[in-house]
């Protein structure tokens, strides 16, 4: 527990925390990351998703292809980029929107694909085209699954942020690489701290997110409570035997 | 490629030392979860907790957690197992939640159905749920396996030989074939690993093709894991959204 | 029926654990592969367990020193690309690796950063003294790879810079070099107390590799910290500057070894070893790594072979 205390003193150090190497500016880079490449992920692959979700065409090559990228070690990829382009942001933000995209993919076209077929007709029966069909009935009914493939790339890409001093991008992993080199296990664990406090931030804005947007009645991916209630011997006695149907 | 033909020992090896340190924690995170994930879906109160609890440490960055694990272990610095124990941790953080969600969709008919057979608790779990279960398992099971074969590289990072030995060797001497071919190397275990799950599934639940009911609850599963629950859930990046057999659903 | 397919999913279950068996088993097998075990602990009585940094050049002299070390007879485990310093000296003191490479001047700065010692053997003097108990420095070698300061020769010319000491005419200097060289005595702290020079820094972490020579080379970095030993410098005519008051001590190559595995069986073979390797030798071997993209194993093996040792 003393690694902890000695990583919350790190942390609260006024010395660590401000200044263009502190605390709060790595933050500042370990966010512009994260919603940098999430953005740009989201341009490229939610149009794609929807598109492929509406259609349903393409939907095996997206399937395999997010499966490959996901399998991508994002540390030999950033390394091949910052052979690349050289040191800096830019090699960290490809790297990332990579490892951004097939989240965001799939939760697109899931989120149209889990819309009700007899709805999509229903809109279609009434005369809307295609386009309305998607942004005014798939896109509102699958924001839940949408809303939370973006959550799941942020998440991602907040907790892998950290390699981007691998291409001297700066973000907390600067002070995770020189807590490891230099043995400074306050500072090692204070960053780790700070990341995962900024992953469950982000994590619990999220949770808002989704119950904000979401149109009321809208229940495709929400939580629901599956689980029935605990099945008791009584219920072979009894009669209607239809629990949690 | 001339390096690549060059170094296929080295490559080979490297691969080996890999997948010997990816398959520890994709069994050990698998039989970990089952008791928790149990738990948590048997009590209700501890379902948010345990869920909130493993989504927690699956936010934790690898990096650190390799290097503070000797401190708690008692391990050596350059011990293998540091990185087996991390990576079993993100194991279990990512499953718990799939082992819970999958006794949850088990029909309550049908255990109800084991009990008035007489099944007592204990053979209920093992003879039906968990049987039933399997599909949904085998779902997170392979998210675990991509997971976990893509984070070994890191280990290299603590001096612990993995396929990210060439990410960074090959850094240093500018060598890019030698890290396309660490990239490529770790996409193919990824890839073997996760048509050895499919197979493992095809022989031992040959249910879960013909049951309808078992799809549907596979494909809420992985609904829920892509939307994720509101209370602390894990960042779930889930490739069996991508599941293949869906495709024809 | 129930119990034949619970009997061919055991069955199943069988195939899967023994075939995660045999993978395990192959890779344990693996422990000759170049790069070593991943067995863990302390070695097993009579095994060198040779471990090197995350630096290619140091890998090639720990080929050298392992091809040596089995040529007479003895067994050896390779444990290399072990971090930096402040991550494998430890390992080292507690057995897990029995012999590293070191270089003396930044190996004595480690344990003694105050020391006023600068020539090589001042330098090789103290270290013998500074080095924990239970470990011990043999013979140290004429070869030298240490920190060394670079500018690209447009830089060098256009602001007249050919030592450290004339970078405090020039403004807004950004300094290159591992993320640990920003606390090191002769990082920007020594810069600033040795010669009055003030430079920003950037860490950029491949030990001096083809990202810190990109960022020198398009200026990113107006100075980067190159190994004297690497061919980039020569490839891309950089300027090194001199330094004038010493602030980078003389690093040469020797052999840091624990106690327990310093045999004369052992001691006698490498000794012999870093008497015939000499910088040149050094900077050509990293080239051959670097541009012929020859591995460390094959390297060391010609090196051997040309030296005619063993």
């Amino acid at each position: 527990m003393d690694l902890f205390l000695d990583g919350f003193a790190w942390i609260f150090d006024p010395a660590h925390l401000s200044g263009p190497g502190g605390i709060w500016a790595r933050i500042a880079e370990q966010l512009s990351y994260t919603f940098g490449a999430v953005a740009i992920a989201a341009v490229i692959a939610i149009p794609l998703g929807l598109w492929i979700g509406h259609t349903g065409r393409g939907r095996d090559i997206a399937v395999l292809s997010s499966g490959g990228l996901r399998a991508l070690p994002s540390l030999g990829l950033l390394i091949i980029f910052a052979l690349g382009i050289g040191i800096g942001f830019k090699a960290p933000l490809l790297t990332f929107v990579i490892l951004a995209i097939p989240s965001l993919l799939s939760g697109a076209y899931a989120g149209v694909e889990a819309v009700d077929k007899r709805t999509v007709d229903a809109a279609r029966a009434q005369g809307m085209t295609e386009w309305q069909v998607l942004t005014k009935v798939e896109l509102p009914l699958g924001l839940p699954l949408l809303i939370g493939g973006i959550r799941s790339g942020v998440l991602q890409v907040v907790a892998t942020a950290t390699l981007a001093y691998f291409a001297s991008g700066g973000a907390l992993g600067v002070f995770i690489n020189d807590g490891l080199k230099t043995r400074d296990y306050a500072e090692l664990i204070g960053a780790s701290i700070v990341v995962t406090a900024l992953a469950l931030v982000l994590e619990g804005i999220f949770a808002l997110l989704q119950r904000l947007f979401v149109p009321r009645g809208v229940t495709a991916g929400q939580i629901t409570e599956v689980r029935s209630r605990p099945v008791r011997p009584r219920a072979v006695v009894g009669s209607p035997i239809q629990e949690g149907k | 490629m001339n390096w690549v033909v060059n170094n296929l020992g080295l490559i080979w090896s490297l691969t080996l030392d890999h997948v010997a340190l990816a398959v520890p924690p994709i069994i050990l995170g698998f039989l970990i979860s089952i008791p928790i994930g149990w738990v948590a879906n048997r009590f209700h109160a501890s379902r948010g907790v345990l869920l909130t609890i493993s989504g927690l440490l699956y936010t934790v960055p690898s990096l650190p957690l390799f290097i503070a694990l000797p401190a708690i272990l008692g391990t050596g610095i350059l011990d293998p197992i540091n990185v087996v124990v991390g990576l079993t941790i993100y194991a279990v953080a990512l499953m718990v939640r799939s082992v819970a969600d999958a006794l949850a969709a088990v029909d309550a008919g049908v255990r109800q159905a084991a009990t008035a057979m007489g099944y007592s608790a204990w053979q209920r779990f093992w003879r039906v749920e968990f049987p039933l279960a399997g599909p949904v398992l085998l779902a997170g099971l392979r998210v675990v396996s991509v997971s976990t074969v893509s984070l070994v590289s890191i280990g290299s990072v603590v001096g612990v030989s993995s396929l990210g030995y060439l990410f960074l060797n090959g850094l240093q001497r500018n060598i890019i074939e030698e890290v396309a071919s660490g990239i490529v190397a770790t996409l193919v275990i990824a890839v073997v690993f996760d048509l050895l799950l499919v197979l493992a599934g095809r022989v031992l639940l040959p249910w879960a093709k013909a049951d309808p009911t078992a799809r549907r609850a596979r494909r809420k599963t992985v609904e829920t894991a892509i939307a994720g629950p509101s209370a602390g859930g894990s960042a779930v990046d889930d490739p069996a959204v991508s599941d293949p057999s869906m495709a024809g659903r | 029926m129930f119990t034949a397919l619970k009997k061919g999913r055991v069955a199943a279950l069988g195939v899967i654990a023994v075939s995660a068996a045999v993978a395990l088993a192959g890779c344990s097998s693996g422990s000759s592969s170049p790069l070593g075990s991943s067995s863990s602990g302390s070695a097993a009585a009579g095994t060198i367990v040779i471990g090197s940094q995350s630096y290619y050049s140091n890998e090639i002299i720990a080929e050298i020193y392992a091809q040596a070390l089995e040529a007479n007879g003895q067994t050896v485990t390779r444990k290399f690309n072990i971090g930096q310093r402040d991550a494998y000296l430890p390992a080292l003191a507690s057995g897990e690796v029995t012999l590293f490479p070191e270089y003396s001047g930044n190996l004595l700065q480690f344990y003694d950063k105050a020391t006023a010692a600068v020539s090589a053997s001042d330098v090789y003097a103290a270290l013998k003294t500074a080095v924990p108990a239970n470990l011990e420095v043999l013979d140290q070698s004429e070869a030298a790879d240490q920190d060394s300061y670079n500018v690209t020769k447009a830089f060098s010319e256009a602001n007249g810079v050919t030592s450290i000491a004339d970078l405090a005419k020039v403004s807004n200097v950004t300094l290159g070099g591992n993320a640990e060289l920003a606390t090191r005595p002769y990082g920007p702290p020594g810069l600033l107390s040795t010669y009055n020079v003030t430079v920003g820094f950037t860490p950029i972490d491949d030990s001096a590799g083809p990202l810190t020579l990109k960022a020198l080379l398009d200026n990113t970095i107006q100075v980067a910290n190159i190994y004297s030993a690497d061919p980039s410098i020569g490839a891309n005519d950089l300027v090194t500057l001199t330094d004038p008051k010493s602030l980078l001590l003389a690093s040469n190559v020797v052999p840091l070894i624990n106690k327990d595995a310093a045999t004369p069986a052992v001691t006698d073979v490498i000794n012999k070893v870093d008497a015939s390797l000499t910088t040149a030798d050094l900077v050509s071997m990293n080239g051959e790594s670097v541009n012929d993209k020859k591995s460390s194993a094959d390297i060391a093996k010609e090196w051997l072979a040309s030296k005619k040792l063993f």
